[in-house]
């Protein structure tokens, strides 16, 4: 072969080239993410590690499994639209950490080992442990937060000044809060608007 | 096997290139949703709003956001009667100069407003989940997408925490998490949308101010409301595809 007479230069350099490129193959397969690229330029992995985040909020459909009652008295009322969690809060809230209970030694030990870094306190779980209630809110401040006068409301949403409006007294005196109508007439309970 | 040396050259990269493939195998999927039925977007009817600041509340349990920033916020808008000196000189266009406040957020509500001339109004805010958002685009990393599934998304282990994302976001929707030191920004508690909740500040809103809305169901009453409402997004100049809709948008809200 006459045409490749002095070209084992060449030949060197292509080898050279060839390595070159299967060494950048090797190091990409170890250092690119597997799921890179699965939807576009990203992790596609990603996606799912997001869906894992834990909720907080288990939604009023999870309440009204158990609490039936308290649902049909609500939808008869004015508060019908205004869901569970809107006032007692995320039921899967953490505990303040003082009331978190103490793992025993056997749990520590084996967090010491399998994690040794502290690992996030448990969520709450009231649908497991219907002993573990979510906040019972203080209606002086929970209705005041919607229901306190203001000219940036819109004109049609019930507003109030708590101070000339009840004349100190709970709230809950009049209206209960998961069918706000007046329990008592105005007059009688010394206030109004 | 007799391969010559050119034989050798051309098989071993496409060798490579198929062992590759074979390694990375393929996708999981999620047996009860299918990300590409749906298209997520969100509805805030501004007449709806009190201003109680109980999404940013929720926002902030659900999702764990630290104390002074926020995923969701919102501002009140005081736009004054036309505002005149002495001599009749008009002084200031309440249309582009409006007065805006959110202490806090919103988070604890906001105090009485007592001035009751000229148009108050809340604005809640959030990622806007643009389709074609320059907050992704400027990532040089890849750590940022929309998702197939229109939810705009970071990927906390592949970002540098560069803030270029900070930066390009239209809306001042993103931050760097002061901890985590990384891109943070609200993501359509897709941890939830994905298990057929609706987001924490939508299940919290007392009033049905803001609406999860997936425009891929046609059964969504998001349809219907497009339709028939005055319904806006913020900055439709930037050709963002923002997916966050405003009832009754007063155009003075930048």
């Amino acid at each position: 072969m006459s045409i490749f007479k002095d070209a084992g230069h060449l030949f060197r350099f292509a080898g050279l080239f060839v390595l070159a490129f299967l060494v950048f193959l090797v190091v990409r397969h170890y250092v690119v993410p597997k799921s890179f690229g699965q939807y576009g330029h990203y992790r596609g992995a990603a996606i799912g590690e997001i869906a894992q985040h834990p909720a907080k909020f288990a939604g009023h459909e999870a309440c009204e499994t158990c609490h039936s009652d308290v649902a049909d008295k609500k939808k008869a009322g004015k508060h019908a639209h205004v869901n569970c969690e809107a006032c007692h809060g995320a039921i899967f809230e953490r505990l303040p950490v003082a009331e978190q209970p103490k793992p025993n030694l056997f749990q520590r030990a084996v967090a010491l080992v399998v994690h040794p870094l502290p690992s996030d306190p448990p969520l709450l779980r009231h649908a497991e442990d219907p002993t573990v209630k979510p906040v019972l809110p203080d209606t002086a401040v929970l209705c005041a937060s919607c229901h306190t006068a203001s000219a940036a409301k819109p004109k049609g949403f019930p507003q109030v000044v708590p101070a000339e409006h009840s004349n100190g007294m709970p709230c809950e005196t009049c209206h209960q809060p998961h069918s706000p109508g007046m329990a008592t007439p105005v007059a009688a309970a010394g206030g109004a608007k | 096997m007799n391969l010559s040396r050119r034989q050798m050259l051309i098989l071993l990269p496409a060798a490579a290139v198929a062992w590759k493939s074979v390694l990375a195998g393929s996708p999981e999927e999620s047996p009860n949703y299918k990300m590409t039925d749906h298209w997520w977007g969100m509805l805030i009817d501004i007449p709806k709003c009190i201003g109680c600041g109980n999404c940013v509340r929720a926002c902030a349990t659900e999702n764990d956001v630290p104390d002074g920033y926020f995923r969701t916020w919102v501002e009140r808008y005081h736009r004054s009667d036309w505002p005149m000196n002495e001599s009749g000189e008009v002084t200031a266009n309440p249309l582009i100069v409006p007065e805006v406040i959110s202490p806090d957020g919103g988070k604890e509500g906001f105090p009485a407003a007592t001035d009751e001339s000229g148009k108050y109004f809340f604005v809640p805010k959030m990622c806007n989940h643009c389709a074609d958002s320059p907050c992704t685009q400027v990532c040089p990393v890849g750590a940022t997408f929309i998702s197939p599934d229109g939810v705009v998304l970071v990927d906390q282990k592949y970002c540098l925490g560069c803030a270029y994302c900070v930066q390009a976001c239209p809306y001042g929707c993103r931050y760097v998490h002061p901890t985590k030191e990384v891109a943070d920004k609200c993501t359509l508690c897709y941890h939830r949308i994905t298990q057929g909740l609706t987001t924490a500040c939508c299940e919290a809103c007392p009033t049905g101010a803001r609406q999860l809305v997936d425009l891929k169901n046609p059964n969504d009453p998001i349809h219907e409301f497009l339709k028939t409402h005055s319904v806006q997004v913020l900055k439709p100049q930037m050709a963002t595809g923002a997916k966050l809709f405003y009832n009754d948008l007063d155009g003075s809200v930048r």
